[in-house]
């Protein structure tokens, strides 16, 4: 059974106004139930994938083809910083993309504590976000990113700020997030660890080119939980992406 | 710790006041120890001793400089924080009306006093003067306010393909206003300036009630110490409307906001 593709790259480039080359030809489909990861070193155009997937910025070159609007018009996307209004409890920070989208309080109500409910928030709905903790800020953005129940979900280092414990935590979160809500995820990573935890393809990508050097599958049945973290299928995952990204930094440093 | 803490908060209130009523003290024992005559120097005593005479006198003055500064702010506040507004809406506007917003902002507007005294009649005259100098503060600070909202949030308003209203209500208003209060508060202090340098100007012109034309008019007469009485009233009135917005600058940002809450640790 062929899985059903949500978006399709074709040839994408992209070529910042400062002349920074960052994306180079890029041929990528994300297909319904994936969690796939886009893992480099810094500056290898990863986000920018991200960026051109949401709108926020446009290719200079080739195409992003969506095989169902609907799926464009609702997506959820988690950034680098919790990047959580200030002014605005927990509550109405997961009500925005709701209220935004012309809800009213009573109808999203139910949405807004059930998407808390998910990320264990409930108790904090009245907090205001210099109540948190940065773990407990960046559930809330999570949670403000599935409360529209997107089919795709875009994920920018969103853990790269948190201790070891936090995130660990937080990738075993989102992994039972993404078995409940059935969702697609794009997430992007620096962590080798982070990247083969949690995602069904990982994608490897190089500085150098601004482009994918590696592409690989990791099996949908296997049960994504601390055996998994011990196991010797792990070792040897990590292994692979390890060596993958070895190769794309030295691409980057032009070896 | 809490009790520390309490002490501690004591002392930061204690201290000062201390400080003051022994500056006052000092001051008293040296006019006295050294026989300097009232209408050079009057003593705190005297001071409070014209107050309470000249009271209905000077507290009329009071209530008149008090409310054209009051309503020179909340003019330089409606229209100040309006055009910021309409800046906001298009960089075309912001750039057609730039050449006056820096000729408003290099000119002590102040110096304009004379020349509005001549066009307008003196009562009008005062709250213009005070609206200006309170005017630009207010606008420069809440033009920069709605620009610098967080690129992050700017970004999830536009992936969720917020209205421009939207964005205004949502996101800019709030954004700017730490930036809005900062600009209200210098506009309180520069608004009782301007309105008492116009008062000034059109004193000497004869006219006037305020308390700035008080004192003109005491320096005439040599009347020092109802002079001093002036000069503590304007004071006042300088504590109470920076008061007043401190407190509103408080209760409005103290939750979410660095600025309120350093005041409250």
């Amino acid at each position: 059974m062929t899985a059903q593709r949500l978006v399709s790259l074709q040839n994408v480039s992209k070529t910042y106004p400062n002349g920074v080359k960052a994306l180079e030809n890029i041929n990528l489909e994300i297909c319904a139930g994936e969690t796939l990861t886009l893992l480099g070193p810094s500056g290898c155009g990863k986000s920018t994938i991200l960026r051109l997937i949401e709108g926020l910025a446009q290719p200079s070159g080739g195409e992003i083809f969506w095989h169902d609007q609907k799926i464009k018009n609702n997506l959820g996307a988690v950034f680098q910083e919790a990047t959580l209004m200030p002014w605005a409890s927990v509550f109405d920070n997961v009500y925005l993309p709701l209220r935004l989208q012309g809800h009213t309080l009573v109808q999203a109500k139910s949405a807004v504590e059930e998407s808390l409910e998910n990320v264990g928030l409930s108790s904090f709905a009245r907090a205001l976000p210099r109540e948190l903790s940065g773990g407990m800020k960046m559930r809330c953005a999570i949670a403000r990113a599935l409360v529209t129940k997107p089919a795709l979900i875009l994920m920018d280092e969103p853990f790269a700020a948190l201790d070891e414990v936090t995130r660990f935590q937080l990738n075993d979160d989102l992994i039972h997030l993404k078995e409940k809500l059935n969702a697609t995820i794009i997430f992007v990573t620096h962590s080798v660890f982070e990247s083969v935890f949690i995602s069904t393809r990982i994608v490897v990508m190089s500085k150098m080119q601004g482009a994918i050097i590696e592409n690989f599958e990791i099996d949908r049945s296997i049960r994504r939980d601390e055996n998994f973290r011990l196991s010797q299928r792990y070792s040897e995952l990590s292994r692979q992406a390890s060596t993958a990204l070895n190769h794309a930094m030295g691409l980057s440093r032009g070896k | 710790m809490k009790n520390i803490k309490e002490k501690n908060k004591i002392l930061d209130l204690f201290i000062p006041c201390i400080v003051f009523v022994f500056a006052l003290l000092a001051w008293e024992a040296i006019v006295s120890l050294k026989n300097i005559p009232i209408y050079i120097l009057p003593p705190p005593s005297a001071i409070f001793t014209k107050l309470v005479e000249d009271r209905a006198l000077l507290f009329n003055s009071l209530l008149v400089t008090l409310s054209v500064t009051l309503k020179a702010l909340a003019l330089a506040t409606v229209s100040g924080a309006g055009l910021a507004l309409l800046l906001a809406q298009s960089k075309a506007i912001e750039r057609a009306l730039l050449p006056f917003a820096i000729i408003l902002q290099v000119t002590p507007i102040i110096a304009i006093a004379p020349l509005l005294l001549v066009y307008l009649e003196p009562a009008k005259a005062v709250l213009v003067c005070a609206f200006l100098v309170a005017f630009f503060p207010i606008l420069s600070n809440t033009a920069l306010g709605l620009a610098s909202v967080d690129s992050g949030l700017r970004d999830l308003f536009e992936l969720y393909h917020a209205s421009a209203w939207q964005k205004l209500i949502y996101l800019r208003l709030p954004a700017a206003l730490p930036q809005f209060l900062a600009g209200l508060r210098i506009g309180g202090g520069l608004s009782l300036i301007g309105a008492i340098v116009a008062e000034l100007a059109a004193g000497a012109a004869g006219q006037g009630t305020g308390l700035a034309f008080r004192i003109v008019e005491a320096g005439f007469r040599l009347d020092i110490a109802r002079m001093f009485a002036a000069l503590t009233l304007i004071s006042a009135t300088g504590l109470f409307i920076y008061g007043l917005l401190a407190l509103l600058t408080y209760y409005l940002l103290r939750n979410w906001h660095e600025s309120a809450r350093d005041q409250t640790e």
